[in-house]
């Protein structure tokens, strides 16, 4: 049984309104039956410093990615986690993190690969909480562990990789870096060699949308109306629109990826995880440098 | 001298599981030092390390020999503050010829990789590489 959704107007205007939880409502419902709150952050060490009631720790570093490939967790491991955490595949899951849920929206992505059925972002993430003087506790919740089934990942709908990415052309692209990133302008320092890529600059083509455009003073997702100013004004993205996000790891844009899916409401929208560090040392792809989004290659056909 | 050394450092950590690193992480950033009020008045003096995805900045100085450690990072990044913390434990008072060549792998050696992903470990690399570099354009 899900709980009841967040009627709150703001997320009304949204595609998805479900995916959100207001913290005030987060506040009215933490002890409800059926719901886990998870914390996903950049900085591991600050579920520690202090987290939401009854909150869990999810961190995606050391829990959602394979500690050996490249890759996420294998469907066992992941069963495993989540049942840890006292997770059964109807539990209501609220994620939330620093850094206005960037951390967050990545752990709801892979949770969303798992296709775990209900699964929503606290909006405004850590920082809101605080900001309006919400309690923290260090007290770490003491948890029985449950059966959490074995689910086979879906990698073919919310997922691209390098080949996806080669036979996407023509299709937009979301580059979600800093310009700088994206512009392939790298800071050299002495004695510390350039990492990350062998190359800098963006796949040809990709729309330069710094993923924090998405994202409110106060940390929260902007309006509808502002949202569709970045991404169909500004971007040129279109109704219908078939979409590929990245960014240097997949981290930053799993948050766009969420905005364009569930906020915006496109259909067709994967992160391609690999991302630049992938991309960026992949021998004989195309690469663009500066400003420009460069024109697209010609798709690869398979 | 540094309060810490290296080997007594690296067995702390090396002796408990790794859910307690965490803890003795979250520690070190406790008692990271706060700014003398020279660098708090003048931010515009201390080096921002890029390395780290969270703001740190971090300021050496060199008298009579000695190399003298200054960071300062926001609460809210405590893991980065806790490598701050640690490479100020171990190495904060040592002299210039100790500083420079100071273990570039000690970052790994202390069994935090485990505990907070390899990534994350790199902020210390990037905070060490600019202590050292920072030293050899002073002494």
């Amino acid at each position: 049984m899900s709980i009841e959704f967040d009627s709150n107007p703001k997320f009304a205007d949204y595609s998805n309104p479900e995916v959100l939880v207001s913290s005030e409502w987060l506040s009215q419902n933490l002890n409800s039956e059926g719901l886990v709150v998870v914390e996903s952050d950049e900085d591991v060490l600050l579920y520690e410093v202090g987290h939401i009631p009854g909150a869990v720790k999810i961190d995606w570093h050391t829990d959602l990615n394979d500690p050996i490939t490249r890759d996420y967790v294998s469907d066992e491991s992941f069963a495993k986690l989540l049942g840890s955490k006292g997770i059964s595949r109807d539990t209501t899951v609220v994620i939330y993190g620093d850094k206005s849920n960037w951390w967050a929206s990545y752990a709801l992505w892979v949770f969303k690969l798992f296709g775990h059925p209900d699964v929503r972002l606290l909006d405004g993430g850590r920082d809101k909480w605080i900001a309006e003087g919400r309690e923290l506790t260090k007290e770490v919740p003491a948890i029985s562990e449950i059966e959490y089934p074995v689910v086979k990942r879906d990698d073919s709908t919310l997922r691209a990789f390098r080949d996806d990415v080669l036979k996407h052309f023509g299709n937009p692209l979301i580059d979600v870096r800093s310009a700088e990133e994206y512009s392939g302008e790298r800071t050299h320092m002495p004695a510390y060699p350039e990492e990350g890529a062998l190359r800098g600059g963006h796949i040809p083509s990709a729309a330069s949308v710094p993923w924090a455009k998405a994202v409110a003073e106060d940390s929260s997702f902007k309006s509808r109306a502002e949202l569709e100013a970045v991404y169909l004004d500004g971007a040129g993205l279109k109704k219908g629109d078939n979409v590929i996000a990245y960014c240097r790891i997949g981290e930053r844009s799993s948050h766009t990826w969420f905005v364009l899916n569930y906020l915006l409401g496109f259909e067709n929208v994967r992160n391609y995880d690999g991302s630049w560090t992938e991309w960026g040392s992949l021998v004989g792809v195309p690469i663009v440098k500066g400003s420009e989004p460069g024109r697209a290659p010609a798709p690869k056909v398979a | 001298m540094p309060i810490e050394t290296t080997s007594g450092l690296i067995e702390d950590f090396q002796s408990i599981g790794v859910k307690d690193r965490l803890n003795l992480l979250l520690e070190f950033s406790e008692n990271l030092p706060t700014l003398p009020s020279r660098y708090l008045d003048h931010p515009d003096l201390l080096e921002r390390v890029e390395e780290c995805q969270s703001p740190i900045y971090l300021f050496v100085e060199v008298t009579d020999g000695h190399v003298y450690l200054f960071f300062t990072a926001p609460e809210e990044s405590p893991t980065t503050r806790g490598f701050a913390s640690i490479l100020h434990s171990v190495m904060d008072g040592l002299s210039v010829e100790d500083t420079l060549n100071f273990d570039d792998d000690f970052p790994s050696k202390i069994g935090l990789a485990e505990a907070v992903s390899p990534l994350r470990i790199r902020g210390m690399r990037g905070m060490m590489a600019r202590i050292k570099r920072q030293v050899s354009e002073k002494k």
